[in-house]
């Protein structure tokens, strides 16, 4: 029900006004600097630094509690075979070979899925076959593909470049190619306009503007490299002298070494941490954060 | 004999364009002739072809039937001497920097020298009053200042025909209008060619020297007017209103076949 002469309702006239400009000394604080705690719970590389000491925490507090060596060494033997290891044991040669190995197959996947984005980008037939490829390929573990690599290749670098190059091509193919796809058209005409074509269009235009996917690409394949390579060497208990980190994981297991496993567990994700928040980072904060194109 | 040649002529243009399903006609033997230091308004209607011919234009669509030729020469496909600008803030390139966005055409294009193109950038973008932001990503920029930019690089380029394809449709009403008397502004100082796209009755008397009418599905010329003698101040005259009036009644018949144009 509306009440009656509601259709007729008008509000009240109110009188005008124009403030006086303020003078700035009335005014509150605008702006001051924050307090150290304030800035340091801002500070992403601090938070981070919590949690790992709350996790460096839990761990020696169950260690000790546990109390088996055999089983589960406290964090501080854990860091004293590390570093035992490092400095008068193979440690440091280990993870030197096993980098070796990664960056042959990560450096020859991205080449290759350089090549096969190009063709897919320029052509009909090209998408085709990289979507299909990838359709067939990247559910496909990479591992699963070492015995046939052995046959092939026979034992050594060759085998471990292959099922690297399997781990890393597939990701980042996609990934770039979804990259591509997701261009806007406005900035495709925009680069046309200035009369770019070919690889120079691709180049000048589609890999800088899909850049995004493209990192996020090389980081997925980063990882699945590292991780296929460590398991491959755990399989390849043959060339120990020129073994990798994986092989030194295995070779301290069946020597009952537990604290040297657990040292090698740490280099595996002591590098993977570094890659990730350095060199990844670095990358990022000098492309696509500076861009605007991510947060 | 004519007097003057025409720069642009499109001469009996049918666009079309594929969508999932269907093959739809944009324009239909649309002709017109545009002449240096013209301000040429595409008008009309959603759905009369109005960007697709501007595209037709800039290369980046063949015409069926007729042809578009460009100081004689057929156009046959983009080229930096119809630099364009978009409606959509994203047609700045987010890696480069103001200067280096309003930089890339000219380098690219191998037309100047990077000294040369340096200056010609900082001198383009000052006339856009962005001399403080030259540095600055285009995401730290409002639309507005996004669409300066975007003018700032089409005109550096010093191309033959400037197109704008409704570059001001996506901003607030104030900015819309400081943009407009920008452009005159810019206009009168180095009187380029312009083809400006839009769909508003009062950007086209107000930007325009002569103003294309399309009538839709698909584009067809309804009339070709003369809006020369409207400069800035003339928004509230009887003049203008009765243009607006008139092109108002032109497109408003056309949407209710049967009513009386008046």
């Amino acid at each position: 029900m509306s009440e009656p002469g509601a259709g007729k309702r008008a509000p009240p006239i109110r009188e005008e006004f124009i403030n006086p400009a303020i003078t700035s000394g009335e005014l509150g604080v605008a702006e001051r600097p924050l307090f150290w705690f304030e800035r340091l719970r801002n500070n992403e590389a601090a938070r981070k630094a919590f949690i790992l000491a709350v996790l460096a925490l839990a761990w020696e507090v169950y260690a000790r509690w546990l109390d088996n060596d055999l089983t589960f060494p406290t964090l501080t033997q854990t860091l004293e075979a590390f570093w035992e290891a490092t400095a008068r044991g193979p440690l440091l040669d280990r993870v030197l070979t096993s980098l070796k190995v990664l960056s042959m197959g990560y450096g020859a996947g991205i080449a290759l899925a350089a090549v096969l984005t190009t063709v897919a980008v320029t052509t009909r037939i090209g998408t085709d076959l990289l979507s299909t490829l990838t359709a067939m390929f990247n559910p496909l573990p990479a591992i699963a593909l070492l015995p046939l690599a052995l046959l092939w290749f026979g034992l050594g670098i060759p085998s471990l470049v292959f099922v690297i190059i399997h781990s890393v091509l597939w990701a980042v193919a996609l990934n770039t190619h979804t990259g591509f796809l997701a261009v806007p058209d406005t900035l495709r005409m925009a680069g046309r306009n200035v009369g770019l074509s070919g690889l120079r269009y691709v180049a000048l235009i589609l890999i800088p503007a899909a850049f995004p996917s493209i990192l996020a690409g090389l980081k997925i394949g980063w990882a699945f490299a590292w991780r296929t390579l460590i398991a491959a060497e755990l399989v390849f208990g043959v060339s120990s002298r020129s073994g990798g980190l994986g092989w030194y994981i295995y070779e301290n297991r069946n020597q009952l070494e537990t604290a040297n496993v657990f040292a090698g567990l740490l280099a595996v994700i002591v590098i993977g941490l570094v890659v990730e928040s350095v060199i990844f980072r670095t990358i990022e904060r000098h492309s696509v954060r500076k861009w605007g194109m991510q947060r | 004999m004519r007097l003057v040649e025409p720069l642009l002529h499109v001469d009996g243009v049918t666009l079309q364009y594929k969508t999932r399903d269907h093959l739809v006609t944009a324009t239909y033997k649309v002709s017109f002739e545009v002449h240096v230091a013209d301000r040429f308004v595409l008008l009309g209607p959603s759905g009369c072809g109005k960007s697709t011919l501007l595209k037709g234009i800039a290369g980046f669509m063949h015409p069926v039937e007729g042809e578009i030729r460009l100081n004689g020469r057929r156009v046959e496909r983009p080229g930096p001497d119809r630099m364009m600008v978009f409606q959509e803030f994203d047609q700045l390139l987010p890696w480069k920097t103001v200067r280096q966005n309003v930089m890339f055409p000219m380098l690219r294009s191998g037309r100047f020298a990077r000294r040369e193109a340096g200056a010609r950038a900082d001198l383009f973008i000052d006339k856009v009053k962005l001399g403080k932001f030259a540095d600055v990503h285009p995401h730290m920029l409002s639309g507005g200042m996004k669409q300066r930019v975007a003018i700032a690089r089409a005109l550096a380029m010093g191309p033959a025909v400037l197109l704008m394809d409704e570059p001001f449709a996506a901003l607030d009403a104030l900015t819309r209008r400081e943009m407009q008397e920008e452009l005159l502004q810019l206009w009168d100082e180095a009187r380029f060619t312009v083809i400006f796209v839009t769909h508003s009755i009062e950007e086209a008397i107000l930007v325009g020297s002569r103003i294309l009418v399309l009538s839709p599905h698909p584009g067809r010329v309804k009339a070709e007017l003369n809006a020369h003698h409207f400069g800035l101040g003339a928004q509230g005259s009887a003049e203008f209103q009765a243009l607006d009036r008139k092109i108002h009644d032109m497109l408003f018949a056309e949407r209710r076949p049967g009513a009386s144009g008046v």
